[in-house]
């Protein structure tokens, strides 16, 4: 009997082992040289291999940000592709430093989970996507369809509540992969596609005919997509947090990856405090006091970002709207750094 | 066996003069207990461990969250669903959904299985060599890219909802599945369901009585022309008596699907196919093996007693083919249920993509769900062999 039950009593603690979450991540970053990064296994725009192998996006820029606020490399990162269904647990036992994979903020995620979201690099809405020969033109119209998702995120749960709050049927076809979710949308296995509405219009483009779909008007839900951390380690949280503060305030003060270096002469306090030229903020997080030059130097601010990888002159063409910064009508707005 | 009963009546003869120290039997027991304590403290100290941690990670555990609302659809159901279930009825909605395509399965898998088998030992040169590339090529390309091969095959054959191939009246089949019309009963219907059940208690019994009735005087009876006549008769006639308490509701094209009806979904099909077909390679050989195990001499030995080839093969060679075929089987049968969790690959709503997937996901609670995933496929397992076990100990070769 003991030789069955020994592998077995392996496995847990093995298991076991790995849910001890380490507590100083910038420390143990540090030493390892580089920053683990979970990613989406390949969503365009937000994070995928380009032709050359290097990972692009708006969430991998932050991974490249922050990696660059400590080494002074953006480069030094090394990717975690996850699935939605993997991407917590990954984060939870250690094996990456932080998760940016177009994660929503939820509440429930933020309390129960052991887990805190940092911020918001993205404001999305699940949208629903269809074949256009169907002649449907609006998400009311879609009882009785089948809906094709992807298990373990909140779209699967807003499209119960919509099309309960509607008094419409439909049928759910779920898959683990995103990968399998195009696929099946792709052989007509299903009429619908629902996601996050950047997610949509990207995949659009992976389908055989991206011509003969359409995303619907509805933004159902509220997705605020955002970095994660483990609870419990605050320096961590804190850095990855002014990160993405500094790459808005940056976008706000004019600061760009090309003028980064001359504006270290500028006069305006706010800039000088940015760059380091004046305080010791960079101190406060673990970091040295041009941390935020670094980011932009290397990554730039947040609206190179979103320009370079989901912008109006991407493959993508998404429109800043509700991303833009909050003095040009947005909802991007970070605080102060004094 | 023979080291163990010596030692221990060396022990019972020394009781009297030598110390219990040195009572082998109490030795034994003593390491044993020892073991078995540390092994306890063990697990005992990773449960402790896994909780301290999850409490300090802040991470929410227990098993509270079985009786919340689930808050998700799921699209093929056994039991009544909804997303205001709570996440303990979808464990049992994957469960049960895990059970059917099981079922069905090893069902499926044993036909296919001993009809190959039997093929590869024809006389017939193109029935032995399409038997064999059928054993060679299935068993030999893993499971996962079969359902995924399957999956596509089914989705790309199969035509949109509004072209739907029509093969009987009433039955649709296209890529959202297969649509069957929905058994409506009504009051008295079941009057129907206990003559079949009646119909084959006694045709159960009259089988049993022809053999013995054999046995005793020789005279045969045609207990299986008889026993299915009676199946089919009996409820056919209630039935009928009854008034037809049974219809049919037809499923109807309503805006892109069909409305009502029974659906069989596409994922369903392909798995179904994926691992019926690939079981039954293996399940095939199997019983090839079991019919060489069989001397040829009892076949000569048959036929020299006057039987006829096919009730030899019915009562000399099978079963004692079966003693070789069983113990084998169960292991394939375990295979298949094990297997049929590569369900998640392709969308079919088994135990892992509902439980160990989307509830896992929701709640955030890996390790209870994953232990208690892994507790029901152990159970459905040992459920399974020991059925198994049981069958082979009758079959078995009884030593007189």
């Amino acid at each position: 009997m003991t030789n069955k039950i020994l592998p077995i009593v392996f496995g847990a603690a093995l298991g076991v082992a790995a849910t001890a979450a380490s507590a100083a991540t910038l420390d143990d970053v540090k030493a390892k040289g580089f920053v683990q990064c979970g990613s989406n296994t390949g969503l365009a725009g937000f994070a995928a291999p380009d032709d050359k192998g290097e990972w692009t996006g708006i969430d991998v820029d932050v991974c490249r940000a922050i990696a660059a606020a400590i080494f002074d490399d953006p480069k030094a990162v090394k990717f975690t592709p996850l699935t939605a269904k993997e991407r917590f647990t990954a984060l939870q036992t250690g094996e990456v430093d932080v998760l940016v994979r177009n994660t929503t903020w939820t509440m429930s995620r933020d309390t129960t989970l052991g887990l805190n979201f940092a911020g918001v690099n993205y404001y999305d809405g699940q949208g629903f996507m269809v074949r256009k020969s169907l002649d449907v033109t609006s998400a009311l119209e879609l009882s009785g369809a089948s809906v094709c998702v992807q298990t373990g995120t909140t779209t699967e749960l807003n499209l119960t509540d919509y099309f309960k709050a509607n008094g419409m049927d439909y049928k759910p076809v779920v898959f683990e992969k995103l990968e399998e979710v195009n696929a099946a949308y792709d052989a007509n296995r299903c009429d619908v596609y629902t996601t996050d509405a950047s997610g949509l219009y990207s995949i659009r483009l992976q389908l055989t005919n991206p011509g003969d779909h359409m995303v619907l008007p509805e933004i159902i839900s509220k997705e605020p997509l955002g970095p994660v951390v483990r609870q419990g380690d605050d320096q961590w949280f804190n850095l990855v947090r002014w990160t993405l503060f500094a790459m808005i305030n940056a976008e706000e003060m004019g600061v760009t990856m090309a003028n980064v270096e001359e504006m270290k002469g500028s006069d305006n306090p706010n800039v000088k405090r940015l760059l380091g030229v004046d305080g010791k903020f960079g101190e406060a997080i673990g970091l040295s006091n041009d941390w935020a030059a670094r980011i932009i130097k290397h990554v730039g601010n947040y609206g190179e970002v979103f320009d370079r990888n989901v912008g109006p002159n991407t493959p993508l063409g998404i429109a800043r709207g509700v991303n833009a910064l909050w003095s040009k009508g947005g909802l991007q707005y970070a605080p102060p750094i004094r | 066996m023979n080291p163990v009963s010596s030692a221990r009546s060396e022990g019972a003869g020394n009781g009297a003069r030598a110390s219990w120290f040195y009572n082998p039997q109490v030795r034994g027991a003593v390491f044993q207990v020892l073991v078995v304590l540390a092994l306890l403290g063990v697990l005992a100290f990773f449960a402790y461990n896994a909780k301290t941690n999850l409490e300090r990670a802040g991470i929410a555990s227990g098993l509270g969250f079985l009786s919340e609302r689930a808050g998700f659809d799921i699209s093929q159901s056994l039991i009544a669903y909804t997303n205001d279930s709570s996440y303990f009825r979808a464990f049992w909605v994957g469960l049960t959904n895990t059970l059917l395509v099981a079922l069905i399965g090893v069902f499926f898998a044993t036909i296919i299985g001993f009809v190959v088998g039997v093929a590869r030992l024809s006389h017939n040169f193109v029935i032995r060599q399409l038997a064999a590339v059928y054993v060679e090529t299935l068993r030999n390309i893993p499971l996962l890219l079969q359902l995924l091969f399957w999956y596509k095959a089914v989705l790309s054959v199969l035509p949109s909802p509004r072209r739907s191939l029509e093969p009987l009246s009433g039955v649709y089949l296209n890529n959202r599945g297969l649509i069957l019309p929905e058994v409506i009963r009504e009051p008295g219907s079941s009057l129907t369901f206990y003559a079949l059940i009646a119909a084959i208690a006694v045709a159960i019994g009259i089988s049993r009585w022809a053999r013995k009735r054999q046995q005793e005087t020789g005279q045969q009876f045609p207990s299986f022309l008889v026993g299915l006549g009676l199946i089919i008769v009996l409820p056919l006639v209630t039935f009928l008596a009854s008034g037809m308490p049974i219809h049919f509701e037809y499923a109807e094209l309503k805006g892109f699907n069909f409305a009502g009806g029974v659906v069989v979904n596409p994922e369903f099909m392909a798995l179904l196919l994926g691992l019926s077909l690939y079981t039954a390679s293996f399940i095939a050989e199997i019983v090839r093996a079991g019919i060489l195990a069989v001397a040829h001499g009892q076949t000569e030995a048959a036929y020299s007693l006057g039987l006829r080839p096919r009730r030899t093969l019915q009562l000399v060679i099978i079963p004692q083919a079966m003693r070789v075929i069983i113990p084998p089987l169960t292991s394939q049968y375990l295979n298949l249920i094990k297997n049929s969790s590569l369900a998640v690959a392709i969308g079919y709503p088994d135990l892992v993509a509902v439980f160990a997937g989307t509830v896992l996901n929701q709640t955030g609670q890996a390790v209870e769900v994953i232990i208690i995933t892994m507790l029901v496929y152990l159970t459905i397992s040992l459920i399974t062999s020991s059925f198994m076990n049981w069958y082979n100990r009758r079959m078995a070769l009884v030593e007189r």
